[in-house]
């Protein structure tokens, strides 16, 4: 078993290495990490209101997110699970698009087609998850590979959950990494619950990073409470990776403090105390004590900043609650490159009774046969 | 022009567009310096490299997941199910992941990829080496499922699957990979997806197949032809999508249809041919539609060959729709 890696202790004191980032850049993190805590409070509000179907938030998981996230390069591709969209934004997901995107609105870029949650950003080289746990494991390896034969100097950051651990996709992604010394980093967040079972009960190994010694992958659990440690131990694995030397498997040790979505009530499956004790370990409080300590923060630094992000949030739902309706084209497009003719029939015939009733706008007539 | 068989027309169609576009590359199980269980990839790999055309670890599920992730960063992966049974780990990748990756990212990512699979029965393959599952995979939108017949069309068909935008399962018939063989014309060609083939052309009975089921219908056709049936006899080689305008045709055309596939016929792939016809031009309709298919039970080995439809079956549909 592999010890738990890490650069500040619960109380901000530094016990380890401190990466090399200088002092814009690790105010730069604090903010990140508080824009994500603000966004889910956001949306969880807009939720109770109605106005959102639906959230996974990162509560807990801030320095896991940002640190291991915020050592990737332009250029690499951050595949993700459920709760990284706060990577995204920090990474260059506009918010507006983040918002669109949990409001499932005409302006999201997914077309509205997938339920809250599910971020995308291709400028940033962000895909998004389908919802199937562990499937974009492998992905993110091919892409890997892609990226090492056609000789681009990219690293693939997969991002999964410790429920994923035991999926198809975990074992089959590990092993072809592995096997072909693919430039990619696995990433996973081991944030105590797979919905209502805990991630002691998804192994009988005594660490998840255990795991990679069968995959001739070396592996490390990291304090995931502990931005820069979860920030050291992206930046090493990536080096590694971009040296050709292939797969590193991180185990970020975390937890999620709220349910597993606003549909989960936690209260069912898992006790108070041990809530409360993470709620200790908040890695927005140690990381803003670190900064306190070296002059970078003072008690009124997160107060401040957070105002600032929630006016930033609250003109970003503004605009998006003023959305267009979406086109009712978008049911038949995408399937294919082009809308084959079966589709095009379908479409139409809908749409003809869609008329009757007032649901077609201007735009959404039917396609040429 | 070479005359080629199925398999070597696979082999030919493989090569010929990995030579055109350095972004095509093959994998799977075997497929390396064996050249594939059925040597469908023989050589490819000693004239491009083991960079791309290689073996993978034994993981359907890992092979079409990578092969995912490699079409949406850049590569063309063609990716080989060794046998179509041994496809189901991969299905959550194929249905969930390729078949919808470009609707639910709103065209931003695409998987532009092509699983080979040989499938059907008549190799004394059992349980285990003979199915015929097109009908999970027509069932998946997004998907195109493309089924060829002739050496011509499974190069043909073989690169347009390559070279289109969106993913292809390529089910090849492999009852025929050495059983027929035909003129197949040299370099790079394309047989489009989205029409069907008339493969003879007669008045009496329309018979609609695909795959290992067209020279079957065939020899049934002669038959029929001593009696003064005509048959017109059409590959529908392209399942999804469907070249449903020349089904309606070819249907009005005789009045009399039979269906013929070795699948299962129940939610089987005759049951849609089967209701576009008698949703559209059940008017011209002379004969309720008939299917001869394998029937609904798994697939046998002793008797295989009375669980898949032989001339005779279909002959004896043929009579029965045009003496109705």
């Amino acid at each position: 078993m592999t010890a738990l890696t890490r650069v500040i202790d619960p109380k901000g004191a530094v016990v380890g290495s401190l990466p090399q980032l200088d002092d814009e850049r690790l105010v730069g993190l604090l903010t990140h990490m508080l824009r994500v805590r603000c966004v889910d409070q956001r949306m969880l509000k807009l939720q109770r209101a109605g106005r959102v179907g639906f959230v996974g938030t990162a509560r807990g998981l801030e320095a896991a997110m940002i640190g291991s996230a915020a050592a990737l390069a332009t250029d690499d591709w951050l595949w993700s699970g459920l709760r990284e969209g706060g990577a995204a934004v920090m990474r260059g997901l506009p918010l507006a698009e983040y918002v669109a995107q949990m409001y499932c609105n005409a302006n999201d870029t997914a077309k509205g087609r997938q339920m809250c949650n599910h971020f995308q950003h291709k400028g940033s080289h962000y895909p998004s998850w389908s919802s199937v746990i562990g499937t974009q494991i492998p992905h993110g390896v091919g892409a890997a590979y892609a990226a090492k034969v056609q000789g681009k100097r990219e690293v693939h950051a997969i991002y999964f959950g410790d429920g994923a651990s035991s999926s198809n996709g975990f074992h089959s992604g590990m092993n072809f990494a592995g096997v072909w010394k693919a430039p990619c980093v696995f990433v996973l967040v081991d944030n105590g619950w797979a919905i209502s079972v805990s991630s002691r009960e998804q192994t009988a190994a005594e660490s998840y990073a255990d795991k990679g010694l069968a995959y001739g992958i070396p592996a490390r659990e990291v304090d995931g409470n502990d931005v820069l440690a979860s920030y050291a131990a992206m930046q090493s694995a990536r080096e590694r990776a971009l040296a050709g030397e292939g797969p590193s498997l991180i185990v970020l040790k975390t937890y999620r403090m709220l349910g597993h979505s606003s549909s989960d009530d936690p209260s069912k499956y898992r006790s108070e105390a041990e809530v409360a004790a993470w709620e200790a370990l908040d890695p927005i409080e140690r990381f803003a004590a670190f900064l306190t300590e070296r002059g970078l923060a003072d008690a009124g630094t997160v107060e401040r900043l957070e105002a600032q992000l929630f006016a930033e949030i609250d003109a970003v739902v503004h605009e998006q609650e003023a959305a267009p309706p979406m086109a009712l084209k978008t049911l038949v497009e995408d399937v294919y490159a082009d809308v084959p003719r079966h589709l095009r029939r379908q479409y139409n015939e809908f749409l003809r009774v869609a008329e009757v009733h007032g649901d077609a706008q201007p735009g959404d007539g039917a396609f040429p046969l | 022009m070479a005359n080629l068989t199925l398999v070597q027309a696979v082999n030919d169609g493989l090569a010929t567009v990995m030579r055109d576009d350095p972004s095509v590359i093959v994998f799977g199980e075997d497929v390396g310096p064996k050249g594939g269980v059925f040597l469908a990839t023989e050589n490819l790999t000693k004239e491009f490299g083991e960079q791309r055309c290689f073996d993978t670890p034994l993981s359907e599920d890992g092979i079409i997941g990578t092969a995912i992730g490699m079409a949406m960063n850049g590569l063309r992966p063609v990716a080989e199910i060794q046998f179509q049974d041994f496809i189901f780990p991969a299905f959550d990748q194929i249905v969930s992941e390729a078949a919808k990756l470009r609707y639910r990212s709103g065209g931003q990512y695409t998987a532009p990829m092509v699983i080979r699979t040989p499938y059907g029965g008549g190799i004394r393959g059992g349980l285990y080496h003979s199915q015929s599952g097109e009908a999970y995979f027509c069932h998946t939108p997004g998907l195109k499922v493309v089924i060829p017949s002739t050496p011509h069309d499974a190069k043909g068909l073989l690169i347009a699957a390559i070279q289109d935008p969106d993913p292809v399962l390529f089910m090849e018939p492999k009852a025929l990979y050495r059983s027929v063989k035909g003129e197949v014309p040299e370099g790079l060609y394309t047989v489009d997806l989205s029409t069907l083939r008339t493969v003879q052309a007669g008045d009496d009975v329309t018979v609609f197949c695909y795959g290992a089921m067209v020279p079957v219908a065939m020899k049934a056709a002669a038959k029929a032809a001593e009696q003064g049936i005509g048959v017109h006899v059409v590959d529908l080689r392209t399942l999804l999508p469907l070249d449903e305008e020349g089904v309606l045709e070819a249907a009005k055309r005789t009045g009399r249809v039979v269906v013929v596939h070795e699948a299962p016929r129940f939610c089987g792939y005759g049951s849609e041919i089967s209701a576009l016809i008698a949703e559209n031009v059940i008017e011209y309709m002379e004969a309720p539609v008939k299917r001869v298919t394998g029937f609904d039970t798994p697939f046998p080995n002793t008797l295989e060959h009375h669980y898949m439809p032989d001339e005779r079956r279909v002959l004896d549909a043929i009579e029965q729709v045009h003496s109705f």
